[in-house]
């Protein structure tokens, strides 16, 4: 045997020895990786930026005070553009090729639904830190952001007790707003008042003469607006400008779109809003998490509620992991199952309910006033999302992967 | 409720209908409909227009001057532009389509990386009046009238001045009017100039009573399109009846039943029109006037 044949078989077993170590040292910090699948353009971006950042802030800070279980986060970002297929797109490509251990993704209910199939078919594990128009009950998913029962239950009847029983429904023509409609429907039948009207817009349309005419013709005693989109917001300038002068109620503006930042006052004088999270609260929590945001981001416009949300979710899922030992779904369930997930977020204690997998929140009154000020008539402490619990949804015994409604409830046992 | 107030209502929301279809195509309908360029980053100089005017009121203008800013603004981008895509295009007119598509897209996303995903807006002037039942907004009404005065303009700008001469015989046949000593490169330039400036007009013009995103451009798109599809070529006889038929089916069928209808009566209408006159409106009447 030659000497050179023996120094190449050397210099392979020595590449071999460092191929391990560094193997090796690569599992000893193998990172946990977060899929985040958000609208970094297109139609919803202005409200949906501050939730890839709060992704990112929140991260930082875990992998700063040593990650989880020693393991760090490593996120995967991709811009969904407002676009429900680069959801369904994006969501195979994170859960097959880059393998991770979960996803936290979408804005709208639409995009939601899209990627929501694929999520249980490739057994994925995904967060929806967004509020919508409840009803999930699915395994796969864990819901941060606030339901109707939680915004509208208390919204709506507060309206009707302070401005009057007839009721106008102004909502974007997809799923989230014909559901938000049918849950204010139901409540405001339950507290004895009558809708005045209901008009549902297509998505991206900006003009809305017609509809403030139909609005002023059925003389309604407040208008519950959940609009979506950047170019729906147009309504409450045009709105105001043929002065309409009505209260508004919304589970979505403000809250989001921070629409009372980006119009000229006073086209929302009188909005009022049921939202878990804005940047005005003024608690020491929500002033700490407020200066955090802006000193990472300091150009961020606003920080809305799905900001709060998903930068919550972050340390949510960091505490079931280490509870759990495990990045596995089944083993995290588990963990969710004895029902003391909670944490001290920005907006107060937040805990997950076991049977839905949606999250109880502190959900705070906001009014809009003349100088588009913000005030908080009211808060509500500790609201649950109770529908689908007593609906006949029960996750820990049972995933039947769906989406009800009020009049499509969970069948009966 | 008596009749008056039902007709001025009508009327009313018949005239916004027509203000946002004309002043969405006009700029289209030079660059589309004259030219033959399918420009599908019109929306992209709307929102160029609403951009600077959002911009320079801020700055402290008056709302005018602003909106002139605007419209100087995109068409200054319109020259630029067509010397250095659009020129080189013109006997490719399917590249247009790519070439523009791609403006768009360079466009919607560069501003929303260079000012971000929203931008304060300018507030709505003018106030509200009543009629009956129902309060209006006056600056509906300016955009109305700003409607029939570009329309008037353009007649006035293609049919009685020299510049309109050579405009339109520069597009009929190129070389001759080359021939006869017309600088037809100049002239494909200042129409493109002229067309993206009418978009930014619009632009300007909607400014205050809408969102300013960077998408804000496909909101007026569709109306756009449809208005210069059924309109034709020349864009006064064009542009004006469309806008008006269009105005009418949309008008009756949103107050009839919802915005939704209101967009199915638009496109089911274009169907019809462009079936039963395949040159559009301008076609036909020029036909019969021949």
């Amino acid at each position: 045997m030659s000497t050179s044949v023996l120094r190449g078989l050397r210099a392979a077993a020595l590449t071999g020895t460092l191929v391990l170590a560094s193997n090796l040292a690569l599992a000893a910090e193998n990172p946990i990786k977060l899929g985040v699948l958000e609208d970094q353009s297109g139609d919803f971006a202005a409200a949906t930026i501050g939730k890839v950042h709060a992704i990112q802030l929140a991260a930082d800070e875990i992998n700063k005070a040593g990650g989880i279980m020693g393991r760090p986060l490593e996120l995967a970002p991709y811009d969904t553009q407002s676009d429900n297929t680069r959801y369904q797109e994006f969501m195979r490509r994170v859960l097959q090729r880059d393998k991770v251990d979960v996803v936290f993704a979408g804005f709208s209910s639409a995009s939601r639904e899209a990627y929501r199939p694929i999520v249980d078919q490739f057994n994925g594990f995904a967060f929806y830190n967004n509020q919508y128009e409840g009803g999930v009950c699915d395994g796969h998913m864990i819901v941060t952001g606030a339901v109707p029962e939680q915004q509208f239950s208390t919204l709506i009847p507060y309206m009707m007790e302070k401005y009057g029983k007839n009721v106008y429904t102004l909502a974007a023509d997809y799923n989230f707003g014909q559901i938000s409609a049918e849950w204010v429907r139901k409540i405001v039948k339950e507290n004895g008042g009558k809708m005045a009207g209901e008009e549902f817009i297509p998505l991206g349309v900006s003009q809305f003469s017609q509809s403030i005419q139909n609005i002023q013709k059925a003389k309604p005693d407040f208008v519950v607006t959940l609009l979506v989109g950047t170019a729906q917001a147009s309504y409450y300038e045009q709105a105001a400008s043929a002065n309409v002068n009505l209260p508004m109620a919304s589970s979505v503006n403000v809250g989001q779109g921070y629409e009372h930042k980006r119009f000229k006052p006073p086209s929302l004088k009188d909005m009022y809003v049921t939202t878990n999270y804005i940047e005005e609260i003024d608690s020491p929590k929500s002033k700490e998490f407020y200066a955090k945001f802006k000193a990472k981001f300091p150009s961020e416009p606003y920080v809305n509620q799905e900001a709060e949300n998903s930068y919550l979710a972050v340390y949510l899922y960091k505490q079931m992991v280490e509870r759990a030992k495990s990045t596995k779904r089944d083993e995290i369930r588990k963990v969710i199952a004895m029902g003391d997930v909670c944490m001290d977020a920005p907006e107060g204690k937040v805990c997950i309910d076991p049977k839905s997998q949606h999250m109880s929140h502190t959900i705070y009154l906001a009014k809009v006033g003349a100088d588009h000020s913000i005030s908080f008539p009211k808060i509500w402490e500790d609201i649950k999302p109770y529908w689908l619990g007593e609906a006949g949804c029960d996750l820990t015994k049972k995933d039947p992967m769906a989406q009800y409604t009020p009049s499509n409830p969970p069948p009966k046992p | 409720m008596d009749i008056a107030t039902h007709v001025f209502s009508a009327l009313y929301q018949f005239g916004d209908a027509f203000a946002f279809l004309v002043l969405s195509a006009c700029g289209l309908a030079v660059i589309f409909g004259m030219m033959g360029v399918i420009n599908l980053a019109h929306g992209e100089f709307i929102m160029c227009g609403a951009y600077v005017t959002a911009a320079t009121v801020h700055a402290g203008l008056p709302l005018p001057l602003g909106i002139l800013a605007g419209t100087v603004v995109s068409a200054l981008v319109g020259v630029l532009v067509e010397l250095a895509v659009i020129r080189h295009l013109y006997d490719r007119p399917l590249d247009t389509i790519v070439a523009t598509w791609g403006l768009s897209l360079i466009a919607t996303q560069g501003t929303l990386i260079m000012v971000g995903s929203t931008m304060a807006g300018v507030g709505t002037p003018f106030g509200s009046f009543q009629v009956g039942d129902y309060s209006y907004s006056i600056y509906r009404i300016v955009l109305f009238c700003s409607a029939l005065g570009v329309l008037a303009a353009l007649y006035a700008l293609f049919n009685w001045t020299r510049f309109g001469v050579l405009v339109r015989a520069t597009i009929q046949v190129p070389h001759m009017a080359a021939a006869l000593g017309v600088d037809t490169r100049l002239i494909y330039s200042l129409t493109f100039a002229c067309g993206a400036g009418l978009a930014g007009l619009a632009g300007g013009l909607y400014a205050p009573t809408m969102t300013l995103v960077p998408t804000m451009g496909a909101t007026f798109i569709m109306e756009a399109f449809v208005t210069v599809v059924i309109g034709g070529a020349d864009v006064f006889l064009g542009t004006a009846p469309a806008g008006g038929v269009l105005a009418v089916v949309k008008s009756v069928m949103t107050s009839w039943q919802g915005q939704l209808f209101g967009q199915i009566g638009l496109l089911v209408a274009v169907i019809i029109v462009v079936r039963v006159l395949p040159k559009g409106i301008s076609g036909f009447v020029l036909r019969e006037r021949t």
